[in-house]
């Protein structure tokens, strides 16, 4: 038999030990806090190294002269004039196909379409478009656009290879903008007599602007640093000219002729000059991948403040 | 509505049908671009499919199309892929699932509202840049512990490729470990567990299927990768399993054969074709299952 003595001694030893067994768990979730954030600061110092790297052996070789020149056998003398002025004619060409495709495609799926099979077919195949490989965008447009629409190896054959690939995104964010949007709105709009397309073009569309933005920014961003499809196309070649103006000053003042012309982008030249033995080519790689860097993570920065700031704005 | 009330509705009328049929179209264009791949992939590859005896694929054990004697063993460029999938893995998994499980159950939520788009910006930045890292930074730093380790090496391209797709599993994985119920870690922590318990035993568990879509995708994302495979790992196919050898993978072989003149038809031309279509299925399968996996966590909220 327990005295009373004996059972206070062992309940209190029992305490005791839960008391020992709870502070060794509240240890163990201190540390795992500890590690947990040693980690994540890690993680986000990959991206710092990164940059502190391509400044590092890249920053020198930036200047007026290897902005304004072409590529050249002597990598002292080479620049990215033909590779800065490629990029943003195949951003022109993606984001006039990718932006009313994808923002068209968001408002068909969210206000338009019925809820059937058809519907979810669509949202299943959008969902996997997002997850093909980009190189295989690359091939869709050698086989399709180079060789069965006879675009060759062009700017508008790139641009549009991008825009395939990059039009998921804009999908995407334009359907969550939208979604976002009280049936209030819709429903006030429609009280009014307004049409569905009316209710979307004066009330929607201006409401969802922000999100759509963001996506958009995303979505070129994207576009900006791909390489892989544009050299399966075959655009990795030694393009020392500019493609043909597009403003001409006689009549008829415009031209499109640069659609069709041979390009070089960004991403292409530094894959070019990474691939070359030799330090000095390695640094105009650094000094160009600096460039891709700052332009990427720029645009993701400004997508991130305008999300934030479109969330805080809107008071429905 | 001014002056001519019923010209303008008629106007109105003519625009909302008209763009019901614009956006329709649009709707469907995404299918065109499926349509586009999938037709192109087939119909470009059907060739080389048809002139290689179909048993080659798997006893060759050499991918040289290209070559006066050609073999056409694709396990050499599968062996490639995975490998420099697998050591990506190894990386992106526990450091992934490290990090999701952190800021979704440690991390002030101040805190993770900072860090998490921070930690998207891996996943944004050109996968070339990466490339580049991998070759002139890390496979020296490699070549210091490990004097043998050659120029081009699956491992230095695998380490970074997991860099790379760290975000797609913590990203995800965060979403559905947020998503457990608040009331079963309550029950949890009622009985006497920690932090860490409750994270191992309770959410971890109930947020797995979720967390298991974002590995599945981010293998996806790993085998479709190109940029960094082509310049760190090398461009030779070869038949090895071993990790400090260079090897070629399926993307990194496209790659190699574009770099190269490729006229319309010729047998380059209908090999990677053949190599894309190989990648398709890999990916497409990997895609399904990881929204499979998606869909029945939600389900299961």
């Amino acid at each position: 038999m327990l005295s009373v003595g004996d059972f206070i001694v062992l309940a209190s030893q029992n305490l005791r030990k839960q008391e020992a067994r709870a502070s060794r768990r509240r240890s163990i979730d201190r540390w795992f806090g500890r590690i947990g954030l040693l980690f994540t600061i890690g993680t986000l110092g990959v991206l710092a190294i990164l940059l502190l790297n391509l400044a590092a052996s890249g920053l020198t070789r930036i200047d007026w002269q290897f902005l304004l020149s072409f590529p050249s056998r002597r990598a002292a003398e080479a620049g990215i004039l033909s590779a800065w002025v490629g990029t943003i004619l195949l951003m022109i060409v993606t984001a006039s196909v990718a932006v009313p495709l994808g923002v068209a495609a968001g408002i068909y799926l969210e206000e338009y379409a019925a809820k059937n099979k058809w519907t979810d077919f669509i949202e299943i195949n959008i969902a996997n478009l997002a997850g093909v490989p980009s190189i295989l965008y690359g091939l869709m447009a050698l086989g399709l656009f180079v060789y069965q629409f006879r675009f060759g190896q062009s700017v508008l054959a790139g641009g549009l290879a991008l825009a395939c690939l990059v039009l998921p995104i804009v999908i995407v964010a334009t359907r969550e903008a939208l979604r976002t949007i009280p049936a209030a709105i819709r429903e006030a709009a429609f009280a009014l007599g307004a049409t569905r397309w009316q209710a979307v073009w004066h009330h929607l569309l201006p409401y969802s602007t922000g999100g759509i933005a963001t996506g958009v920014i995303l979505a070129m961003s994207r576009a900006i640093g791909e390489s892989a499809p544009l050299i399966t196309i075959g655009a990795l070649t030694f393009i020392a000219f500019l493609p043909p103006a597009p403003i001409l000053s006689h009549a008829p003042f415009l031209s499109f002729d640069w659609l069709f012309s041979p390009f070089t982008a960004l991403p292409i030249q530094m894959f070019n000059w990474v691939s070359r033995p030799g330090e000095e080519f390695q640094s105009n790689a650094a000094a160009a991948g600096l460039f891709l860097m700052l332009i990427t993570l720029g645009m993701n920065g400004v997508a991130i403040l305008l999300r934030r700031h479109a969330q805080r704005n809107i008071k429905w | 509505m001014g002056t001519l009330p019923t010209n303008s509705r008629r106007l109105d009328k003519w625009v909302e049908g008209g763009m019901v049929w614009v956006l329709r179209f649009s709707g469907w264009a995404s299918v065109l671009v499926t349509f586009g791949i999938v037709v192109t992939l087939v119909t470009e590859s059907a060739p080389f499919f048809g002139h290689v005896p179909f048993r080659r694929l798997f006893t060759d054990t050499m991918w040289t199309p290209l070559f006066a004697e050609p073999q056409y063993g694709i396990g050499a460029l599968l062996a490639g892929t995975l490998v420099t999938t697998g050591v990506a893995l190894c990386v992106a998994i526990p450091l992934g699932t490290l990090l999701a499980i952190y800021l979704s159950e440690f991390a002030e939520p101040r805190f993770r509202e900072v860090v998490k788009p921070m930690l998207e910006l891996l996943s944004a930045v050109p996968t070339v840049v990466y490339g580049y890292f991998a070759l002139l930074t890390l496979t020296p730093l490699l070549q210091e512990i490990y004097p043998d380790l050659p120029q081009f090496s699956m491992l230095s391209a695998g380490l970074i490729m997991g860099i790379m797709i760290i975000p797609y599993v913590t990203s995800l994985g965060e979403d559905s470990m947020r998503s457990v119920p608040m009331l079963l870690r309550e029950g949890a922590f009622a009985l006497g567990d920690g932090k860490l318990g409750v994270a191992l035993r309770v959410v971890f568990p109930g947020a797995f299927s979720g967390l298991a879509s974002a590995y599945v995708l981010a293998i996806s994302r790993a085998v479709g990768e190109t940029m960094i495979v082509a310049i760190a790992a090398g461009l030779q196919p070869r038949f090895t399993l071993n990790p400090l050898e260079s090897a070629a993978t399926v993307t990194a072989f496209i790659v190699q054969v574009s770099l190269g003149d490729l006229p319309h038809g010729s047998i380059g031309y209908q090999s990677i074709f053949a190599a894309g279509a190989v990648l398709f299925l890999m990916t497409l399968g990997f895609n399904l299952a990881g929204h499979a996996l998606r869909r029945r966590f939600h389900r299961a909220c």
